[in-house]
């Protein structure tokens, strides 16, 4: 089976992160950058499903050169091959697109990757991946078989969970808890060093969407806080229901 | 601004509440509403919210879900139409199809708006990203664009004016290549409200010290009517299913009210409920920087506090019905 995993490089989620003094961009320096926390069990149910069926995985990222360094985890966890398209300035879609090229010239069975990346928590990659392969997709994965070419998977929804089949080739985003990501040995990391990273060709796609104004948001709140006396906790109540009127 | 189209997500008959949030934002945008429902619905309650006209997608092959196929009908009504903007609830379902339908059409694609305005023509919406450390405001590149509106953020309201929807049926061309992927079984949380839908969502922390404890956690949740969530450091010690995580890796919820019970309010946990209509919080550290951002708190243990707000809730839950 030939297996794709796309990973992202994303600021760390304790990172400070503004915007500049007129709101036009963001203030990203110094900020430390971390393989998405996601991207770890898409990694893991690549190695796993090579285990089971065979066949090669290749883990893909669209970044900067600072990248590589995600790719090297992947490489010392299992991958066989890494691959960048170095760009940094593509909006979503571009990313898609450059994902779906990759994708198509490596003949992809199985397209794995994490159900959101953490900086802008679009959910929308194994959708929009998938529709411009036109190829199958089940995004929140939190539970894959695959034999022969069927997929069975469930992923969760509000109040719930859904099972649904589907065939090869397929695009799949996962969830936590569908598996414990193993962690790199020490001999590994090392060999993944000098492992070579391909550089793939970028393929241009005019943006779709536009960000064009940032801001940091002003949290209006009402801050009343109160002791723990009977009284106070009555109060309390009180303002929930009469002033907030939530209760 | 031309006509928006909304998607209508139902369960077993039943629209889902962000559909009805995505027609009362839609109203605001445009005169014409049109509402897309996959096989029969209830035309008279989208006309309450707000659609003009409704349009019923039929064929055969939908009749059990399909994604892939749900968006290659929906993709064929829109390029048969002038429409030029949709707007789909961030569901579960809603984000896994929006993308895909934008592809199709070749639509900009907006994730987890909280803001839509428009500026006459076009689309603008506002979204946040990392985490709600920051927002931004977003407008489409494209022709025609595709809306995903976080749920529970912009209020569902009947409209006074409303007329009975037009309705009219649409049948599209499927193939069964298309639906390649179907949903075969839905397994509920069985009598759990889910912090999703719910309301009031009453969380508990690593100051609740253990499991066992979380039933003073459904007690009030129980007492208010509302789910229960947790943070991740309770999940993650095994206290509580995935499901009920609140934040950036859990769900993110915007109830009416979120009321945090030990927890510390770490930035990935208000990721997730920071835009919560009221936030109330129970922590023993006056420092905590949940405190932050609450409208109402109280500096206490838990395990005092939480009895005595039962008490007072159930006293007034009482004097309202009697
Ligand atoms: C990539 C990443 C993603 C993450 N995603 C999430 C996420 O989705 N959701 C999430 O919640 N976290 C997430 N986290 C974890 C987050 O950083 C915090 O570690 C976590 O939210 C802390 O949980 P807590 O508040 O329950 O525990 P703690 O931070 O330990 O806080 C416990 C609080 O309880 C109070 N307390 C203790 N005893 C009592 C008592 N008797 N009465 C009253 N108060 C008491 C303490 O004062 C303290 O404030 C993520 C972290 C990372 C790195
Ligand atoms: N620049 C990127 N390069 C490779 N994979 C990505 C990139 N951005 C997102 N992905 C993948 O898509 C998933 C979902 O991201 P998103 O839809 O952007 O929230 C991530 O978990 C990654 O697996």
């Amino acid at each position: 089976m030939n297996i794709l995993v796309c990973i992202s490089y994303v600021p760390d989620t304790a990172a400070k992160i503004s915007t500049i003094a007129d709101g036009s961009a963001l203030q990203l320096d110094g900020v430390k950058y971390i393989l998405n926390p996601y991207d770890e069990f898409a990694i893991e149910e690549a190695l796993r499903q090579r285990e089971k069926h065979g066949g090669t995985v290749v883990a893909l990222t669209v970044g900067s050169e600072s990248a590589k360094e995600i790719l090297r985890t992947a490489l010392a966890m299992g991958a066989d091959r890494a691959a960048i398209v170095p760009s940094s300035s593509l909006d979503s879609f571009g990313v898609a697109v450059n994902i779906a090229a990759y994708a198509r010239t490596m003949n992809a069975d199985l397209v794995l990757m994490g159900r959101q990346s953490i900086d802008h928590d679009s959910f929308q990659m194994a959708s929009t991946v998938a529709a411009l392969l036109d190829l199958p997709s089940i995004s929140v994965v939190s539970k894959l078989d695959i034999s022969d070419s069927t997929v069975r998977a469930e992923r969760d929804i509000e109040g719930g969970k859904e099972i649904l089949e589907a065939t090869l080739p397929i695009v799949i985003s996962v969830q936590k808890g569908i598996n414990e990501p193993r962690y790199p040995k020490l001999p590994d990391i090392m060999k993944a060093k000098s492992k070579p990273i391909e550089v793939v060709e970028i393929q241009t796609a005019p943006p779709r969407v536009e960000m064009f104004q940032f801001s940091v948001p002003q949290l209006k709140r009402l801050g009343k806080i109160f002791g723990d006396s009977d009284e106070e906790i009555a109060e309390f109540v009180r303002l929930l229901h009469e002033e907030a009127k939530v209760i | 601004m031309s006509t928006v189209a909304v998607y209508v997500e139902q369960r077993s008959g039943i629209i889902k509440r962000p559909t009805f949030e995505a027609l009362t934002a839609a109203r605001s945008l445009s005169e014409r509403v049109v509402a897309l429902s996959i096989g029969a619905c209830d035309a008279e309650m989208l006309g309450a919210y707000g659609a003009t006209e409704v349009v019923v997608v039929e064929h055969p092959l939908l009749r059990e879900y399909s994604s892939q196929a749900v968006a290659v009908a929906l993709a064929q009504y829109l390029r048969s139409s002038d429409i030029r903007t949709l707007l789909v609830g961030g569901t579960a379902q809603g984000k896994e199809l929006a993308p895909r339908i934008a592809v199709l059409v070749e639509a900009g694609y907006m994730p987890d708006c909280i803001e839509l305005s428009s500026d006459g023509n076009a689309i603008v919406a506002v979204r946040p990203l990392y985490a709600g450390k920051v927002r931004a405001a977003v407008r489409p590149l494209t022709d025609r664009v595709v809306v995903a509106l976080r749920p529970n953020m912009f209020t569902a309201r009947t409209t006074e004016s409303a007329a009975i929807p037009s309705v009219s049926t649409f049948s599209p061309t499927i193939e069964d290549r298309d639906r390649r992927v179907v949903l075969k079984e839905i397994i509920r949380n069985e009598g759990k409200l889910d912090v999703l839908e719910a309301d009031i969502v009453v969380s508990g922390g690593r100051g609740m010290k253990g499991p066992e404890h979380f039933v003073l956690i459904e007690q009030l949740a129980s007492a208010l009517g509302g789910a229960v969530g947790a943070s991740r450091a309770v999940v993650d010690a095994g206290w509580r299913p995935h499901s009920e995580q609140v934040g950036q890796t859990g769900k993110t919820v915007s109830p009416n009210l979120y009321i945090a019970c030990g927890i510390s309010g770490a930035v990935q946990h208000l990721a997730g409920m920071s835009s919560s209509k009221v936030i109330a919080a129970i922590n023993k550290d006056k420092d905590a920087p949940i405190f932050k951002v609450a409208d109402y708190g109280i500096v206490g243990d838990v395990f005092e506090v939480i009895p005595k707000l039962i008490e007072k809730i159930k006293a007034i839950k009482q004097a309202a019905t009697s």
